[in-house]
């Protein structure tokens, strides 16, 4: 068994075991943290395949800023442990069991018929995936792309202030 | 260059395994945090089959993508939290069955 194995086994059951803890825990905080954990296996995964400046943005934006918003946002609301709903919880379980197996079957079906016929890295994915080359294409090929994403993101600070904000109203009385 | 022995059909599985649980996690929980933590999910698997479709075709365009994803979760993060906050400011709760204005 390579490294490479080795490496990708521990990677691949932490961010699964992590992935259904985030979705199991009742406390909101505690699903929080095993999503950050699960967020730190991908990392690992994006180093797995030659990934590197993903790798580090995954920390950056993901583990740090987009997590700090969420568990920020579950203290600002005080969200305490999720209790049962009185009526209608025995469809939900049936209806997500049904739905995951669906899709299981759509994806793997597809997966199975191995479309590229790829079973290595290509010899090229060391040099893509460092940060010198995807700046170069982000100022080439896909600048369009890159400054439409600067507006997105202009656009979604100013609408994330006004939905946030209090009503001038509410605050005068 | 150090050769992986990993196939690439283990990453998609991977990937596919993640989204289902995202998927699960959506249709299961009734608090609007941890559905939106299930939405991230169900992206970073996605972005995980993109890295690796990137890293075993040499094409940078995955990778690209992946870029342009995670600045599309970080304004729907801000947003979604936004909306979040809005409505227990307005309905004192952050359970989704129990929000049912427009239902009828």
């Amino acid at each position: 068994m390579s490294l490479q194995s080795i490496l990708f086994s521990i990677f691949a059951i932490g961010a699964v075991a992590s992935a259904v803890f985030t979705i199991t825990r009742k406390n909101p905080v505690a699903s929080a943290m095993s999503l950050v954990a699960h967020f730190f296996m991908l990392t690992g995964l994006y180093l797995t395949l030659q990934a590197q400046f993903v790798a580090a943005v995954q920390v950056v934006v993901y583990a740090g800023a987009i997590m700090v918003l969420v568990v920020f946002v579950i203290m600002l609301l005080n969200v305490g442990r999720e209790v049962q709903a009185p009526s209608a919880r025995s469809l939900r379980p049936t209806l997500a069991m049904l739905i995951s197996s669906i899709l299981v079957v759509m994806v793997s079906s597809v997966i199975v018929s191995n479309p590229t016929g790829k079973n290595a890295l290509s010899d090229k994915a060391v040099e893509i995936g460092t940060t010198a080359s995807i700046g170069k294409a982000l100022f080439t090929g896909y600048l369009f792309p890159f400054e439409a994403v600067s507006l997105l993101l202009l656009a979604a600070l100013i609408g994330a202030v006004i939905l946030a904000k209090r009503h001038v109203s509410e605050t005068q009385s | 260059m150090m050769p992986t022995s990993i196939p690439l059909d283990y990453y998609l599985i991977l990937s596919a395994v993640l989204f289902v649980i995202g998927v699960v996690g959506v249709v299961t929980r009734r608090n609007a945090i941890i559905i939106f933590m299930s939405i991230e999910l169900m992206l970073n698997a996605v972005n995980l089959s993109m890295v690796a479709f990137s890293s075993f075709l040499g094409d940078i365009a995955g990778q690209m993508f992946v870029f342009f994803i995670m600045a599309v979760a970080a304004a729907e993060a801000a947003i979604g939290l936004a909306i979040v906050l809005a409505l227990f400011r307005n309905k004192q709760t952050v359970y989704v069955d129990e929000i049912n204005l427009m239902k009828w």
